[in-house]
C-alpha cells in the first residue's frame, strides 16, 4: 500500500517537472505572441478621439474597401504566389538530387543552400541590388563589353528576385527531409511494377513527398505575402505590398489603428491559405504526417 | 521443363569484396528454386541481380533465351515480394494491388476484376479499402504477394518473405504460398536462411556460401547427400568426423570401421564422415559400435537430444528413449545413415558438438563466467 502512494508520488513529481520545463516557453508566449495579439485585436477595433481617448469602432475595417487597400492586398498574393511557385520549381528537383546524392556531399551541400540564411535578409537584398543597380556588377560587366546599360531594378521581375533568393531555403529544407526519408524500397517496388523513371516521380516520390510541398509552400508563401523590405528595395518602391503599407501605417502615418487592422486582416487571409493547404494535405500525404 | 532464367559466370564485388564469385545457376519454367545460405552468402544479391536492381561486374543473365544484363527492372517479366513488403504508404490495399494495371492504363472493370481475383487468391477479399498501414504483418503480406502476382509474371522473386512473422504464422504462410505457387504455375524464386522452410517448400534447394554457390538439388538430395561439410552443417544437424575411406563401402573413423553405401573415392582417402543425429541407435555398450558417455540430455518434446563424448569427440543423437546422464553407451550407426564426403575448404569448422555442450554448461553453470 505504502509503495503505491510513494509510486503516485514520484509520478506527481515527475508530471510537475514536466509542466515545469514547459514555462519558460509559455511565459514567452504570453508576453510576445498572444499580447501583441490582443493588443492588434485591441487596436483594429477601436479610434482614437481628439482627447485621446479610445473608443470602440469598426471604422477601420470598413476604411478598408474604400481606401486603395485592397489593390495592394491582390499585389501582395500575387506576387507572393509567383514567388512561391517559381521556389517550387526549383526546390523540388533540387531537393530530389539532393537527397540522391552521398551523404557526406549531401551535408556539405546543405551547408550550401543554408549558408545565404546566416546573413541578414536586410544585407542579402542590398547585396543584389549591389549586383542589379545602373552602375552595379551586371551593368558594369555589359559596358565593358560594348553593350548597353540594362535597367534591372525597379520592375517586378526584381521584386520577385528577391522573394525567391530570400526564402528558397525555406521550400528547399522541408522537401529536402521528405525526400530523403523515402525508403528506396518503395522506388524498387515502383521499378519492379513496371515505372519508369517519371513515372516513378509521378506516381511515389510526388505523392510521398507532399507533406513536404505542402510545408515548403507554407514556409515560403507566409513571410513572401507579407514582406515589406524586398519590394521597395528592389522595386524602388513602385510596388507596394501590404506589408509596406503597414509599416507605412506604424513608422510614419503614426495611424497605429489603420495599421493593426490591416495586419489582422492579413493575419485572417494567411490563416485562410493556411487552412486551405492543409485540406490539400490530408487528401493526398495526410497518413504520411 | 525448359530453362526460364540462367545464369553464367555471374560474379559481383562491393568495394572490393567479393560478393559473388561465379555463380552459374539454372531455373526452370514452373520451378519453385529456393537460394539458401547464412546471412552475407550472396542469396539476396543473386535474387537482386534477377529483379534487375543490381548489375553484375561479370557474366551473363538469360532470360527466355535472352542476355537481360542491362534490361531496367521495370522491362524484366519478373515482379518481386520485397523482404519488407514495400507497399506504397500513400496507396489503399486496393490501389497498391491495381498499381500495375494502373500503369498499364487497363480499363477500370478489368481492373477491378483481376484486384478482386487476387484479393480471393491470397484470402483478402472485403480488405479492399483498407489503409496498408494498419494491417498485420500478415495481411501486409498478402497483399504485397497480391502486388507482385497481379501482372502475371514469368516469376515471382520472394526476398525472405516470411522473415518478419511468427512462427505459426510462418508455417501457414509456407502452405499458402506452395499452394499458390502451385496454383498458378508461376516459377518462384525464394531467399531465405531458414532451412526449414527451404526444405518443406522447395522443388530445387541452392545452398550458398562465401558468394559461391555450394550445392544444387531437391531438398532429400540436399539433406541426404551433402557435398561437404558447409552444406551438411547448415542443413539440419549433423555430427561430421574425420574419417578414411579404406575401401569401397568401408569407411573408417572414431577408431572403428564401418560398412558404408559410399563407393568411388580412392584407397585409404582422408574423407568428412556424417551422420545425422537421428539415424544412431542407442544401444547397451557391449552391443554397439562405438561407446561413449552421455555429457548432457535435453528433453525436446518428440524425443531427448543428448550429447555423446566419444573418446573426445561430441556427437549429438536423437533418441527417443531416455538415457541418464553420465551413463555409458553403445551406438550402433546402419550403413544407409553413413553419408561420406570430400574434404573441402569447410572440413574441420562444422559438426562438433563440443561448443555446443559447453555453451550449454555455461548456460547452467554459474560459476563458469567468474572462472573466465
Amino acid at each position: 500500500m505504502g509503495r503505491v502512494i510513494l509510486k503516485e508520488k514520484m509520478n506527481k513529481k515527475r508530471s510537475f517537472l514536466r509542466t515545469a520545463a514547459a514555462y519558460p516557453h509559455m511565459v514567452w508566449s504570453v508576453l510576445f505572441i498572444v499580447a501583441p495579439l490582443i493588443f492588434v485585436l485591441y487596436y483594429a477595433l477601436t479610434e482614437e478621439d481628439a482627447s485621446g481617448n479610445f473608443y470602440f469602432s469598426f471604422a477601420n475595417i470598413t476604411a478598408l474597401a474604400g481606401e486603395s487597400y485592397l489593390p495592394v492586398f491582390f499585389r501582395s498574393i500575387c506576387f507572393a504566389v509567383v514567388a512561391t511557385a517559381i521556389c517550387l520549381v526549383l526546390a523540388y528537383p533540387l531537393a530530389y538530387f539532393l537527397s540522391k546524392c552521398k551523404v557526406s556531399s549531401q551535408r556539405m551541400l546543405i551547408m550550401l543552400v543554408m549558408l545565404p540564411m546566416w546573413m541578414n535578409l536586410l544585407i542579402r537584398t542590398y547585396s543584389w541590388m549591389n549586383i542589379l543597380e545602373t552602375n552595379g556588377l551586371i551593368n558594369n560587366l555589359l559596358t565593358t563589353i560594348g553593350l548597353p546599360n540594362a535597367k534591372l531594378l525597379g520592375n517586378g521581375a526584381a521584386v520577385v528576385l528577391g522573394m525567391v533568393y530570400n526564402f528558397l531555403p525555406y521550400m528547399i529544407m522541408p522537401i529536402y527531409t521528405v525526400m530523403s526519408k523515402i525508403d528506396s524500397r518503395y522506388l524498387e517496388a515502383a521499378a519492379d511494377l513496371g515505372c519508369n523513371g517519371p513515372q516513378t516521380m509521378l506516381r511515389v516520390i510526388l505523392p510521398l513527398s507532399a507533406s513536404g510541398i505542402i510545408s515548403g509552400i507554407t514556409m515560403v508563401f507566409v513571410p513572401s505575402v507579407s514582406t515589406f523590405y524586398i519590394s521597395q528595395k528592389m522595386g524602388n518602391g513602385r510596388f507596394e505590398m501590404i506589408g509596406d503599407t503597414i509599416e507605412r501605417q506604424f513608422m510614419s502615418n503614426y495611424d497605429y489603428h489603420m495599421g493593426a487592422t490591416l495586419s489582422l486582416v492579413l493575419m485572417v487571409l494567411i490563416i485562410i491559405c493556411l487552412a486551405v493547404m492543409n485540406r490539400f494535405g490530408d487528401e493526398d500525404g495526410g497518413v504520411l504526417v | 521443363m525448359n530453362k526460364l532464367i540462367e545464369l553464367k559466370g555471374i560474379t559481383k564485388s562491393y568495394d572490393g569484396e567479393t560478393v559473388l564469385n561465379h555463380i552459374n545457376l539454372d531455373i526452370h519454367d514452373h520451378e519453385f528454386v529456393t537460394l539458401l545460405g547464412p546471412s552475407g552468402c550472396g542469396k539476396t544479391t543473386t535474387l537482386r541481380i534477377i529483379g534487375g536492381f543490381v548489375t553484375p561486374d561479370e557474366g551473363d543473365v538469360i532470360f527466355d533465351g535472352a542476355r537481360i544484363n542491362d534490361l531496367p527492372p521495370y522491362k524484366r517479366h519478373v515482379n518481386t515480394v520485397f523482404q519488407k513488403y514495400a507497399l506504397f504508404p500513400h496507396l489503399n490495399v486496393y490501389e497498391n494491388i491495381a498499381f500495375a494495371l494502373r500503369l498499364a492504363r487497363l480499363p477500370e472493370a478489368e481492373i477491378s476484376r483481376r484486384v478482386k481475383e487476387m484479393l480471393a487468391l491470397v484470402a483478402l477479399s472485403g480488405f479492399e479499402k483498407k489503409n496498408v498501414n494498419l494491417l498485420s504483418g500478415g495481411q501486409q503480406q498478402r497483399v504485397a504477394i497480391a502486388r507482385a502476382l497481379i501482372n502475371k509474371p514469368r516469376v515471382l522473386l520472394l526476398d525472405e518473405p516470411l522473415g518478419a512473422l511468427d512462427l505459426k504464422l510462418r508455417k501457414d504462410m509456407q502452405n499458402e504460398l506452395k499452394k499458390i505457387q502451385t496454383q498458378t504455375g508461376i516459377t518462384f524464386i525464394y531467399v531465405t536462411h531458414d532451412q526449414e522452410e527451404a526444405l518443406s517448400m522447395s522443388d530445387t534447394v541452392v545452398v550458398m556460401q562465401n558468394g559461391v554457390i555450394q550445392q544444387i538439388g531437391t531438398p532429400t538430395d540436399i539433406y541426404n547427400e551433402p557435398v561437404n561439410a558447409f552444406v551438411a552443417d547448415f542443413i539440419g544437424e549433423s555430427n561430421i568426423v574425420d574419417g578414411v575411406m579404406l575401401e569401397d563401402k568401408l569407411v573408417s573413423f572414431s577408431g572403428h570401421t564401418f560398412p558404408c553405401l559410399d563407393s568411388g573415392f580412392g584407397k585409404n582417402q582422408p574423407v568428412d564422415v556424417v551422420v545425422r543425429p537421428e539415424d544412431v541407435d542407442v544401444v547397451s555398450p557391449e552391443k554397439g559400435m562405438l561407446r561413449g558417455i552421455v555429457s548432457s540430455v535435453t528433453f525436446k518434446g518428440v524425443h531427448y537430444e543428448i550429447i555423446v563424448d566419444i573418446g573426445g569427440f561430441k556427437w549429438m543423437i536423437q533418441t527417443t528413449d531416455y538415457v541418464a546422464p553420465e551413463a555409458e553407451i553403445g551406438l550402433y550407426i546402419e550403413p544407409d545413415a553413413i553419408h561420406v564426403m570430400n574434404k573441402s575448404e569447410f572440413s574441420g569448422q562444422f559438426g562438433d558438438y563440443s561448443s555446443f555442450s559447453d555453451e550449454m554448461d555455461n548456460i547452467s553453470d554459474p560459476d563458469a563466467t567468474e572462472e573466465e
